[in-house]
C-alpha cells in the first residue's frame, strides 16, 4: 500500500465517528476532524482532530473512538489535538447543518457571540419553519446548544449556537 | 493529605502561564459550586457552562506550562498537587461565590478585562498562547454579555437587587487592581485597564449603579499570598486527588 492511500484509508475509517452528544453529526460533518498524515515509512498515520469548545467533555471520548476506528482498520496510527485555527461553527458542512436541522436541532448562523447586549438573534423552528422564535436560556445542554421554543407549534428545541 | 506537593521549576513563563491557568481553574470551581444552589435551571446550566469553558481553557494554560516547564508535569499536577502558596491566580477569583449579584458582578469584572486581552494574545510573542486565545475569546464574549445583561438587570431591577448589586461591586472593586498588574511584554500584553473601565462604565451607567473610586488595591496572589479563603477551595478541590494519587476514570 503506498502512504497517501494510507492517508485516505485512515480518513475514511475515521471520519464516520460521530459526536457522542449529537450522533446525527459525524467528526468530518463537524469540522473536528481536520488532518490525516502518515509518516515517512508510510506504516502508521497521525490524525488531527480540534475541539470546538475549550472545555468541550466530547473530546476524551472522540479520541478513544477514533483510535478503536483506526485498530478496526487495521492502520498503526496516534490522534494529536490541535488549535489552531481556532474551530468555528463555519467548519460545520453544509451536509452537517442539513443532517441537524432534519435532527431538530437549529443549526448555527452567522457568528452571535459579539451581538449587543440583549440582541436577539433570528432562528428558524427547525420541526415548523416559523421564525416567531424565543431564547429560553442561552446555555443549553451542552457547551455547543441554546434552548429555544417556537411561538407556533410551541415545541421547544435546541440551537447549534453561533461560534 | 498523605501525598506531596510537585516543586515546579518557576521561570518566568512557567509563573505567568501558571497565573492565568489559575485564574481560570479558580473561578471555574467557584462558578461550579452553583451547581445544586442556582437561582434558577436555566442560570444552573448557564453557570456551569462558563465554568467548563474557564475550566477547558485552563487546561490548555496548563498544558503550555508543563511544555515550558519541561519537568513531566501534568494539568492534573498542577491543578491537584500544588499547595496554595504555589498558586498565582488573582485574588479576585478566589472570593467566596457570595450571593447571585456578586457572582455576576465578578464574572463581568474579569471578563471584560480577560474578553480584550486574549484577542491581544491573539497577536502576541507567544504562538502557543496565542491558539488558546484564539478559541477562549469567542467563549469569552459569551461570558461578558451573560453577566453583563445579568448586572443591569439586577442594578436596575427591584431596590433588593440594586443594593446586593452595588455592595457586589464595592466589595469586588479594590480586587480588581491586581487584573492590571503588568505583564513582560515578552511574554504578553498588558491588560488594558482604560479600555476595560470604559467597558465596565457603559454597563454600570446602564445598571444604574455607581462605579466606586480608586483606592487602596488588594494585591498579593501573583506572588503566591492569597486570602484565606483559597485555602479551603483547594481543600475542597484536591482531597480526592490526594487521598488517591494516580486514580484515573
Amino acid at each position: 500500500m503506498s502512504a497517501p492511500d494510507l492517508a485516505r484509508q485512515a480518513w475514511l475509517a475515521v471520519a464516520g465517528v460521530v459526536d457522542p452528544e449529537i450522533p446525527v453529526l459525524t467528526i468530518a460533518d463537524l469540522g473536528v476532524l481536520r488532518r490525516v498524515t502518515e509518516n515517512e515509512a508510510g506504516d502508521a498515520v497521525e490524525v488531527q482532530i480540534t475541539p470546538t469548545y475549550s472545555g468541550c467533555p466530547a473530546m476524551g471520548v472522540i479520541t478513544l473512538e477514533v483510535e478503536l476506528a483506526l485498530a478496526r482498520a487495521g492502520i498503526k496510527g496516534a490522534v494529536r489535538t490541535v488549535l489552531a485555527p481556532a474551530w468555528t461553527t463555519d467548519w460545520m458542512s453544509e451536509d452537517g447543518r442539513r443532517k441537524l436541522l432534519d435532527y431538530g436541532i437549529a443549526p448555527p448562523g452567522p457568528a452571535a457571540g459579539r451581538r449587543a447586549l440583549f440582541g436577539v438573534a433570528d432562528i428558524g423552528c427547525p420541526r415548523c419553519g416559523s421564525r416567531q422564535t424565543v431564547q429560553v436560556a442561552e446555555f443549553g445542554s451542552t457547551s455547543c446548544k441554546a434552548l429555544w421554543r417556537c411561538e407556533v407549534c410551541r415545541e421547544p428545541f435546541d440551537h447549534f449556537r453561533c461560534h | 493529605m498523605t501525598t506531596t506537593s510537585i516543586a515546579v521549576r518557576e521561570t518566568p513563563l512557567v509563573l505567568f502561564l501558571l497565573g492565568r491557568a489559575d485564574d481560570a481553574l479558580v473561578l471555574g470551581h467557584r462558578l461550579s459550586e452553583w451547581t445544586g444552589h442556582a437561582p434558577m435551571l436555566e442560570e444552573e446550566l448557564a453557570l456551569a457552562n462558563l465554568g467548563l469553558d474557564l475550566i477547558g481553557q485552563a487546561r490548555g494554560l496548563y498544558a503550555l506550562a508543563a511544555e515550558a516547564e519541561g519537568a513531566g508535569h501534568s494539568e492534573d499536577d498542577f491543578a491537584y498537587f500544588r499547595d496554595e502558596r504555589a498558586f498565582r491566580n488573582v485574588l479576585l477569583v478566589e472570593l467566596p461565590r457570595g450571593d447571585f449579584a456578586l457572582t455576576m458582578a465578578r464574572q463581568f469584572l474579569y471578563a471584560a478585562a480577560i474578553d480584550p486581552w486574549w484577542r491581544a494574545c491573539m497577536a502576541g510573542p507567544h504562538a502557543g498562547l496565542a491558539e488558546i486565545a484564539a478559541k477562549a475569546e469567542k467563549e469569552t464574549a459569551y461570558h461578558v454579555r451573560h453577566s453583563a445583561e445579568w448586572l443591569i438587570r439586577l442594578g436596575d431591577g427591584t431596590a433588593e437587587s440594586h443594593a446586593r448589586a452595588q455592595a457586589a461591586i464595592d466589595l469586588l472593586w479594590p480586587y480588581t487592581g491586581e487584573l492590571f498588574d503588568p505583564v513582560d511584554p515578552a511574554l504578553a500584553p498588558t491588560p488594558d485597564r482604560a479600555a476595560w473601565l470604559s467597558a465596565v462604565d457603559a454597563v454600570l451607567a446602564r445598571a444604574t449603579l455607581t462605579r466606586p473610586a480608586d483606592g487602596w488595591m488588594q494585591r498579593g496572589g501573583r506572588g503566591g499570598r492569597h486570602t484565606e479563603h483559597l485555602g479551603h477551595l483547594l481543600a475542597e478541590m484536591q482531597s480526592v486527588a490526594r487521598a488517591h494519587p494516580g486514580a484515573v476514570w
